[in-house]
């Protein structure tokens, strides 16, 4: 034998060289211009908010592994990325001690209770975005004015830090306006309170589509630029990681009911363009309805996900107690994945001529 | 030529070949070595002329690292022909079973890799006519060219061999499907074709695995395969370039098929070529011969990327499908560590039979393997695709393997237990037929005793009064008592308890005799049960 260190092993013998890391880095890249954007609207409170985040669900990660004798599972970024998302759906000021409950509980309960990374059923950071709003809904509530990180009034270093970390707004003469309902939140108060859409919306309010799409808007740090995470998930398409199926169908399924009771009644259903810039809309169906592992993994079954997560959003911000609806819609149709992946199985080759 | 050429005597799908040489014989070119046997065969024939120096197991390109019986042949350096090969002079007037007992008897089988023997796919069967022969011009695997080469360098005698082989099936159309990123190939076969206007090329965009049969039908004509069918099904017969050109020179030339192109690639390839080589060249003298490997080669594989077969040394011959011959390098082979599946759902989206690759591993790794045949477990075609494109570097294509011969082990095992279910149940049914046989016999025999019996209370009042003649009443029916006896030697006790019932003498003695001959005919069975263990 000429040579003795030649590998014996099952074919295929080459590789397409795609690997989870790669996956999630590739989505992390694919946040970072919306994730920029929200630290240059919210300054550096939204910062800190998202390293906090970010830091607990890493260090959850790689305790909880080390306590399962696992090998470390940090290098596949997964932690990381939930971290990224789960922050992206908090408002810019959540308490520090709020940010780390989170990541904590996306992490711990969400994800490694199901045996880790693949085996969730649930987006660990959704679930834990509602367990957030469910447990401290006025801390997930207080929408700080946009207030841009070289802005005339911006927050300092310091000011951050004690925002962040005490709940303290710093000082006397930003407390006045520091809070505004966020445009979906308007809506649903005011047309509660019997005025028409456009009473609730314009006047004192002054909402403005074209720059809710750019993302000078309240609300959490990842509803705000639709047009950048639209950017990062035309990114995530063209590097195949997903395909086009669930945002659009998701997209779809708000937006087509939307238009249709809009049409229907404009005075007390805002048009779609309002659904699609504002909220989460755009980030859940590229971002989170997106995940890989709490998603169906057949063509047939996105359509339907995608659909449904799209109409149950419309409907949870048209008529439930919530003024945002992503991220129950995205959860409930999470549980009904395994059944989805059940019903939609490919008709494989050669089948179907047989039934014929 | 190679100094010494190994020619496996099981080059195809179906039956191995016996050899029909002995050692030192001398075999011309051509020469039948290897005899087919059964009907899903095919002869091997020597590569070249020379001298038979061994026959023996020697190493073949199996995952395990089998052997394989091979024809050992010192080749003569003359190359010379048998005389006895005879071509078909005009085959398009010969008749078609001519014709296929030319490609039967030169040993062609399916060059694309599947080594079917190509006889049976020239003999429709009756009442499928069929409609289209399909020339599979696409590249089993990437990394491989020998086909495309072939098709630049022999494009009308293949063209040829198609024109023999639509008359033989007689068969309407003809499509040659290449792969558009052959565009040489596509020049030259389309140019070979323009007299035929049976026969066009089809140029198909590139996408593994498209060479497989079921895929290209697919890609060509739209249509499907039944699943568990063959093309036939449709009226399609699918063979490769290399196969046509192989049946052209079978049946013009008479020449059995012992060579073929062979891609030598890889990174770890110094110079990578298409080359022709003989059947039984060791690996070693191709690889040699194109220039080298560089050192660090980690995969030695026999075969194509996707589905060959790795190799530990270089001594195995190449055979009749042996299409590659890669020498990767390290930053080539996939040697990741598996992760737990994210559920990606691009093994669902890469399986060219949409098969969902990713739930199939899940039920692998749960040894549920009753529900991974209901996810069509045995419609895979182990192309590779789903690992390939996998992102946690899951095998999944071993788990299929794995999991398709523990069930076909299960469903042997089974088998045996149905038969060994028969069988227990045909020895019980044996076993009680030769009981009530017994028990007849017994209740013969009791029959006959008490007859005797009877007898003998008649004779005996008689005794006394006449005194001179006792004997001879009695001993009749103790004759006549005797052979039940011994034809019931296997029941000595009531044979035995019978004896001393016996009243006259003569009764005792026969009882004896009857006894002696019971004992030699035990002894005799004795013997015969032991010779037997």
């Amino acid at each position: 034998m000429s040579q003795t260190n030649l590998l014996l092993s099952s074919s295929p013998h080459v590789h397409g060289g795609d690997s989870v890391s790669r996956v999630m880095q590739t989505v992390i890249w694919a946040l970072m211009p919306a994730t920029a954007m929200a630290v240059m609207v919210f300054g550096w409170p939204a910062l800190l908010v998202i390293l906090i985040t970010v830091a607990s669900c890493v260090v959850t990660e790689s305790l909880f592994v080390k306590l399962r004798r696992r090998p470390s599972t940090l290098g596949d970024r997964s932690a990381a990325l939930t971290g990224l998302l789960l922050a992206l759906t908090l408002p810019p000021h959540t308490p520090w001690w709020v940010c780390v409950s989170g990541g904590v509980f996306a992490i711990l309960v969400a994800k490694q209770v199901y045996g880790g990374l693949g085996f969730n059923m649930f987006n660990p950071a959704l679930a834990a975005r509602v367990f957030l709003l469910i447990s401290f809904p006025v801390q997930l509530t207080a929408w700080p004015v946009v207030n841009p990180l070289f802005g005339e009034h911006a927050y300092s270093l310091s000011d951050s830090i004690a925002i962040i970390m005490t709940g303290h707004q710093g000082g006397a003469e930003l407390v006045d306006a520091v809070t505004a309902a966020t445009p979906l939140g308007q809506y649903r108060t005011e047309t509660g309170l019997g005025k028409t859409v456009q009473e609730a919306l314009g006047g004192q309010f002054g909402f403005d589509e074209l720059q809710a799409a750019g993302g000078l808007v309240g609300g959490s740090l990842g509803e705000t630029s639709a047009l950048l995470l639209l950017a990062g998930g035309l990114y995530m398409l063209r590097k195949k990681l997903i395909t086009w199926h669930i945002p659009v169908t998701m997209l779809v399924g708000c937006l087509l009911p939307a238009t249709f009771f809009w049409v229907y009644d404009s005075a007390h259903y805002p048009d779609p363009i309002f659904h699609l810039v504002t909220g989460g809309l755009v980030i859940g169906a590229f971002f989170m309805a997106t995940d890989m592992v709490t998603s169906p993994v057949s063509i047939k079954g996105q359509v339907i996900f995608g659909l449904g997560c799209g109409l149950l959003t419309f409907l949870i911000r048209t008529w439930s107690g919530y003024p945002e609806g992503v991220s129950f819609a995205v959860l409930l149709m999470n549980a009904v994945v395994p059944l989805i992946d059940q019903y939609t199985r490919p008709a494989i080759y050669g089948q179907q001529s047989i039934k014929s | 030529m190679p100094k010494r050429l190994y020619v496996p005597l099981h080059q195809h799908i179906g039956q191995p070949c016996e050899p029909c040489v002995v050692v030192g014989q001398k075999v011309l070119k051509g020469e039948e070595i290897g005899r087919a046997e059964g009907f899903v065969s095919a002869p091997v024939h020597a590569p070249t002329s020379g001298t038979v120096v061994a026959i023996k197991e020697h190493t073949a390109g199996h995952p395990s690292g089998l052997t394989l019986l091979c024809v050992v042949i010192d080749p003569d350096g003359k190359d010379q022909w048998s005389p006895a090969l005879q071509g078909i002079e005009n085959p398009l007037s010969a008749s078609p079973a001519a014709i296929r007992d030319k490609i039967r008897a030169a040993g062609v089988v399916g060059l694309g890799g599947a080594t079917f023997p190509s006889f049976i796919k020239m003999s429709p069967p009756q009442g499928k006519p069929v409609g289209l022969l399909l020339i599979n011009g696409v590249e089993c695997e990437p990394y491989l060219t020998c086909d495309a080469r072939l098709m630049e360098e022999h494009a009308r005698e293949i063209v040829a061999g198609i024109e023999i082989m639509l008359y033989a099936l007689q068969a309407k159309q003809c499509i040659i499907g290449i792969e558009d990123n052959k565009p040489g190939a596509i020049r030259t076969m389309t140019q070979a074709v323009g007299p035929f206007p049976s026969m066009r090329v089809q140029s198909l965009p590139v996408m593994y695995p498209q060479g497989g049969e079921k895929q290209l039908i697919e890609a060509v004509t739209g249509r499907q395969v039944p699943s568990g069918g063959l093309p036939i099904d449709l009226g399609i017969i699918v063979h490769n370039v290399a196969t046509a050109l192989a049946i052209r020179d079978a049946v013009l030339r008479g020449r059995p098929l012992i060579s073929r192109v062979v891609t030598v690639t890889g990174k770890g390839a110094v110079k990578p070529a298409n080359l022709e080589c003989l059947i039984g060249t060791p690996i070693r003298d191709l690889v040699e011969y194109s220039g080298g490997m560089h050192p660090g080669v980690r995969k030695l594989v026999l075969g194509g990327p996707m589905m060959g077969v790795t190799m530990q040394d270089m001594d195995v011959p190449v055979v009749k499908g042996t299409s590659g011959v890669l020498a990767l390098l390290q930053d080539e082979i996939a040697d990741q560590p598996e992760q737990a599946c994210i559920r990606c759902g691009h093994c669902v989206q890469a399986c060219p039979i949409r098969l969902v690759p990713c739930e199939m591993a899940w039920q692998a790794k749960n040894n549920q393997m009753d529900a991974m045949a209901d996810l069509h477990l045995f419609d895979c075609i182990e192309c590779g695709s789903c690992a390939y494109v996998c992102p946690s570097h899951i095998p999944l294509v071993h788990y299929f393997r794995f999991a398709k011969l523990t069930i076909q082990a299960d469903r042997r095992a089974q088998q045996r237990l149905e038969v060994d279910k028969a069988r227990t149940k045909a020895k019980e049914l044996r076993v009680q037929q030769e009981k009530e046989a017994k028990e007849r016999q017994k209740e013969a025999m009791k029959a006959a005793m008490a007859a005797k019996k009877k007898a003998a209370a008649e004779a005996a009042p008689a005794a006394p009064a006449v005194t001179s003649a006792p004997a001879a009443p009695a001993v009749a029916p103790s004759i006549e008592a005797t052979p039940p006896v011994e034809s019931a030697a296997g029941q000595p006790p009531q044979a035995d308890a019978a004896a001393p019932a016996a009243e006259s003498e003569a009764e005792i003695k026969a009882a004896r005799a009857a006894r002696a001959a019971r004992a030699a005919q035990a002894a005799r069975e004795a013997k015969a049960a032991k010779q037997q263990s």
